[in-house]
Parts: structure tokens; C-alpha cells; sequence
């Protein structure tokens, strides 16, 4: 495993990999039946002292 | 529940702590032994006091513990877990008037090379590591420590995790500032910005932070809400990426087993890359996601009003932390670095503008409906303002990184100038928030000692930044643009001690800044000492402006 290969991988898969982890993310934050549950983290701070 | 109790009490991780504490001191006693240098023998002395005060500490405990009736009390696995919170309070403000008053000596240094005092242990070469140290990981580590602690347990509805770990944590952290710093003035250092502590200290400091992952991990593992709260991604970042960053960055083999002295496992560019993918990340995880956190939290808490968009919050995270890892080849622009990397580097520090304004965007309108409140409201006006300043120095990063301008920018005084907009008015001033918000909730106390006095502290700071960061990019765009004149003959125009000329009115108001800033600093600690005494200022409150009723004679004339 060199260097070359090493890069190939990382060009390819490992972008593949990490856009879509993030596309996850938003994915889920945009996600319609998450509403209620963000509204109501959204309020989170308020709550203790 | 009785016995349970006591069983709590018995243990709490103490006796292993003990023992373990015990072992510490024999060791540091050896190693004071064979320590070649006065300067490691004083470290292994300071490792072995530590070491032996703690072991005298939980001896104290148990003792305190069998005398004290089986009622419970915060100190028991009971309700929250503040007195670390508190001390960390008092840590904070201790290491941020120590930090900022000696960023005040190295500007005063650089204005009158006089104060140097021709002595090694006083050389700004010294005492600028010192100053980083102080204010990032003394003053700004501890905020994080502290208000991590508090908002965890806040927002999981749990008690920290750990029994006497958070503890460990926070003294231990203590134990790594005064080996720094008392390192650097002896000359000790591996000489990587940000991170010139020896091996050993690197040691010390990654035990104590994963106890601090561990703790923080618990903690939310034992929740009692469904969801995570979003200031805890950002704080679980901050700590991972900053356990990650250390330890790879300061991969290294010392000398000799006594000895301070280590060599670097990296070499040449790669040692360079390693350097700044730590350096740059530093101020993304640590300066930058771990502050986030604090915005976050006590925005919404201060204003009395939800997070503007959770979504955008959830969106803001995760960019923030896919693009930040990224941007640290911008430090090595023009250098052996392969051009690739550099462009990659710039390329990402351009696309964090988004996930920064988007931030920066979602703080600033959770106060929607509520500014009437900065009338009246000097501590969320300064919450407030370190958003603003947020906004500003993530606009100019991003210009900065650029090549043509990095090319003008880079090693001249704008970047001091820009690290500072950021430290002083973002990292700074949301951090003065913070601590105005914790201490009057932690000591139980209905207010603060004087809103009047954080009205003063608020404009004598941002006077401050603004004397400083105006001064230096006008000192750093003037010394960029001397070092690349050209004569007609294509000579260079002025020799370096020019522009070194050129540059002191401008270091003579950086420093009358820092000094301002400083007494600003001073403000605060004495409104805070007061605030935890329990004292109340007799003053008058700040009144919004009242409300006119609109007049229909003056409608009138006006059309």
C-alpha cells in the first residue's frame, strides 16, 4: 500500500464517505418530523436555573 | 437510599485515586533524583507536591465524610455538581488577568525593547509563549472546563459523571498551566507554536483529558432528556478533536527519561503540515467550537429566548466541523508545501464563511423579539458584541487565506491584528458573558453586584479592541507593503530596521489597548469577587427609554 494508492482512496471513497455523512446531517436536521422535537430543543436553555 | 449513600461516599473513585496519587509522588521524587537540570528537578518538585496536597485532600475528605451526619449534601451523588463550576469560576478569572496583563508586558516589550531586561527569563522570546498559554489554555481552557461542566448538566438534567473524576479534571488541568508556564520562563519548550510544552506536560495533559471525555461522556450518557442539546456536539467536539490534535501533533521522543528534551517524530514540510493542521484546528475546536457552545447556551438563557433555528444550529455544526479540519495548509502558503495542499487549504478556509455567518446569523437572531434588552442588559450586550466580532474576524480569515492577499498579509502585524479581533472580541467577550451569567446563578445570588460596572467593562473592553486591532492593521499593511518596495533600479527600497521604525507609534497604542483592556479585566474580577461575597450595589438600574406616545399634532406637520 503506497502512497499513490493510499491517495486514490481517499479522492474517491473518503469524499463519497464524507458528503455523504454530511448530506445525513442535513438530511435529518431538514428532516419534516423532526420539527416538533427541534422546537422543543430549541427551548432547552430556558428551563433549569 | 441510606446505605447507598454511604457506600457513595466511601468511594467515589477516592481510594483508587489515592493510591494512584501515592505513586505519583514516589515517582516525581525519583525523577526530582535524577533530574538532570535544576529546571526538571523543580518540574519533578512541583509534579510531587501535587501529588502529595492531593493525597493529604482525600485523606481530609473521608475524614470530613465519617464526622458528617449520613444527610445528603451537594458533595453526594445529590442534585448537581457546582463546586468544580465555582472553582472554575474563580480559576478563570484568576489565569484571564494573568494572561492579558502579561500580553500587556510583550506589547510594552515590543514598543520599548528596554523591558527586556537583558535577562533570559524575561525575553519577549519567553514571555510571548507565556502569554498564548495564558489566555487560550489558562484563561479560555478553564471557561471551557467550567461552562462545559455547567451546560451538561443543565441541559442532560443529570449530575456530572465521574464521582471525584471532574475534580481530577480541574486540578489537573491547574497542575498542566503551572508546568507550562513555569517551563517557558525556565526555557523549557519544544518550540511548536501553541503547543511548546515538553513531553512529559503532553503527558500529564492527555491523561487529563481523556478523564475530562470521560467525564463528559458519562454525563451524557446518564441523561435524562431524549436529546442531546446542540452547545453539547459542539463541546463534544471541541473535546475529541482537541484530544486527536494533541496527541498527534506532539508525537515525539525524548532524550533521556529524566530529561525535558524531546525530538519530534515529524521532519522537514511534514513536521510543518502536522504543525499547522494542529494550529489552525486549535483555533477551530478549541477557540472556535467550544466558544460556539457557550453562544449557544447562555445567548438563549441571557435573552430569555429560544434558539433562533435549531435546524440551522444542527447544519451549522456539522459544516463547521466538516470544513474546519481542512484549513490549516493556509498557514504554509509560498512555502515547501506542495502547491495542492495550499490551494486545498485556502479553498476551505473560503468555503467556512458559510457555516460561520451561519452561526454567527443564528446567535444574533435569537435575540429577535428581545433586543430591547441591550438597553438594558450590559452582559447580553457583550454576548451580543462577541457575536458581532465573531462575524468580523471569520470575514477577514477567509480574505486572509487567500494567496495574493496571504502574500501581503502573512507575517506582518495585520495577523496579530486578526488573531485579536477574534481573541479579544469573540473568545474574550462571550467568555465575560459566561462568567457574568454563572457566577451570580452558582453563588445563589439574585443579581450581580453592579450592572453599572459591567456597562464600564464592556465599553472600556471594546475601546481596548478597538485601539488594538485598528493599530495593527494599519502597522501590518504598512510593514507588508515596505518589505516589498522596489527601487527604480529593482533594489529593495527599505532595509528591514526601517520598517521596524516605521512600525513603533503603532505598538506604542497596541499596547495603551492592551492596557485598556486589562483595566477592563480588572473591573470584572472585582464586580465578580463582590458578586460571590454576596454583595449587592446599591444603584440605579438601567431603564430602556420611554415610550412616547405617538402625537398627532407632530404627524400632522410632518406630512
Amino acid at each position: 500500500m503506497d502512497y499513490h494508492t493510499v491517495s486514490a482512496f481517499a479522492q474517491t471513497w473518503g469524499l463519497v464517505f464524507l458528503v455523504v455523512m454530511f448530506l445525513t446531517a442535513v438530511a435529518y436536521a431538514l428532516w419534516p418530523s423532526n420539527r416538533g422535537k427541534f422546537k422543543k430543543a430549541a427551548h432547552m436553555p430556558l428551563e433549569e436555573d | 437510599m441510606n446505605s447507598t449513600l454511604t457506600a457513595n461516599r466511601h468511594t467515589g473513585g477516592a481510594w483508587t485515586m489515592g493510591v494512584l496519587f501515592a505513586l505519583g509522588a514516589i515517582v516525581s521524587l525519583l525523577w526530582m533524583a535524577k533530574a538532570p537540570s535544576p529546571e526538571m528537578g523543580f518540574h519533578a518538585f512541583i509534579f510531587f507536591a501535587f501529588f502529595t496536597l492531593g493525597c493529604f485532600a482525600l485523606v481530609k475528605r473521608q475524614y470530613d465524610l465519617a464526622g458528617a451526619p449520613a444527610v445528603p449534601t451537594a458533595d453526594d451523588d445529590v442534585g448537581y455538581m457546582d463546586g468544580v463550576i465555582r472553582a472554575g469560576a474563580i480559576a478563570s478569572t484568576f489565569w484571564g488577568v494573568v494572561g492579558f496583563t502579561v500580553g500587556l508586558v510583550i506589547a510594552l516589550q515590543l514598543a520599548f525593547p528596554v523591558l527586556n531586561f537583558d535577562l533570559p527569563w524575561t525575553n519577549f522570546g519567553r514571555l510571548r509563549p507565556l502569554h498564548t498559554s495564558a489566555v487560550i489554555f489558562a484563561f479560555g481552557g478553564n471557561i471551557l472546563i467550567m461552562t462545559s461542566f455547567h451546560v451538561v448538566q443543565r441541559t442532560c438534567k443529570a449530575r456530572l459523571a465521574g464521582g471525584l473524576a471532574p475534580w481530577f479534571v480541574f486540578w489537573g488541568y491547574q497542575l498542566f498551566i503551572v508546568l507550562a508556564a513555569t517551563g517557558y520562563v525556565l526555557g523549557i519548550t519544544q518550540g511548536k507554536e501553541y503547543a511548546e510544552p515538553e513531553w512529559y506536560v503532553d503527558l500529564w495533559l492527555t491523561i487529563v483529558w481523556v478523564v475530562y471525555l470521560l467525564v463528559f461522556l458519562g454525563t451524557i450518557w446518564r441523561r435524562r432528556e431524549p436529546h442531546i442539546y446542540v452547545a453539547n456536539w459542539f463541546y463534544l467536539a471541541f473535546i475529541l478533536t482537541i484530544a486527536m490534535l494533541h496527541i498527534v501533533n506532539n508525537l515525539s521522543l525524548p532524550v533521556s527519561l529524566a530529561g525535558a528534551k524531546s525530538y519530534s517524530a515529524f521532519a522537514g514540510v511534514q513536521d510543518a503540515l502536522t504543525q499547522w493542521w494542529y494550529g489552525h484546528n486549535a483555533v477551530g475546536f478549541f477557540l472556535t467550537a467550544g466558544f460556539l457552545a457557550i453562544m449557544y447556551y447562555y445567548i438563549p438563557k441571557r435573552a430569555e429566548r429560544p434558539v433562533y433555528s435549531y435546524r440551522l444550529s444542527i447544519i451549522h455544526f456539522w459544516a463547521l466541523i466538516f470544513l474546519y479540519i481542512w484549513a490549516g495548509p493556509h498557514h504554509l502558503h509560498y512555502t515547501a508545501l506542495p502547491d495542492w495542499a495550499q490551494t486545498l487549504g485556502m479553498t476551505f478556509s473560503i468555503m467556512l464563511w458559510m457555516p460561520s455567518w451561519g452561526g454567527m446569523i443564528n446567535g444574533l437572531m435569537t435575540l429577535s423579539g428581545a433586543w430591547d434588552k441591550l438597553r438594558t442588559d450590559p452582559v447580553l450586550r457583550m454576548l451580543v458584541t462577541s457575536v458581532a466580532f465573531y462575524g468580523m474576524s471569520t470575514f477577514e480569515g477567509p480574505v486572509m487565506s487567500i494567496k495574493a492577499v496571504n502574500g501581503l498579509s502573512h507575517y506582518t502585524d495585520w495577523t496579530v491584528g486578526h488573531v485579536h479581533s477574534g481573541a479579544l472580541g469573540w473568545v474574550g467577550m462571550v467568555s465575560f458573558g459566561a462568567l457574568y451569567c454563572v457566577v451570580p446563578i452558582l453563588w445563589n445570588r439574585e443579581r450581580l453586584y453592579s450592572l453599572r460596572l459591567v456597562g464600564w467593562h464592556f465599553w472600556i473592553s471594546t475601546i481596548g479592541i478597538v485601539l488594538y486591532i485598528t493599530s495593527m492593521w494599519v502597522s501590518g499593511i504598512l510593514q507588508g507593503l515596505m518589505w516589498r518596495a522596489y527601487d527604480t533600479l529593482g533594489f529593495l527600497e527599505y532595509s528591514f530596521v526601517e520598517t521596524v521604525e516605521a512600525m513603533h507609534p503603532f505598538y506604542v497604542i497596541r499596547a495603551l489597548g492592551g492596557a485598556v483592556f486589562v483595566a477592563g479585566s480588572l473591573v470584572m474580577a472585582y464586580n465578580l469577587y463582590r458578586t460571590m461575597r454576596g454583595d449587592l450595589r446599591d444603584e440605579a438600574p438601567f431603564v430602556g427609554a420611554p415610550v412616547r406616545a405617538p402625537q398627532q399634532g407632530a404627524v400632522a406637520a410632518g406630512e
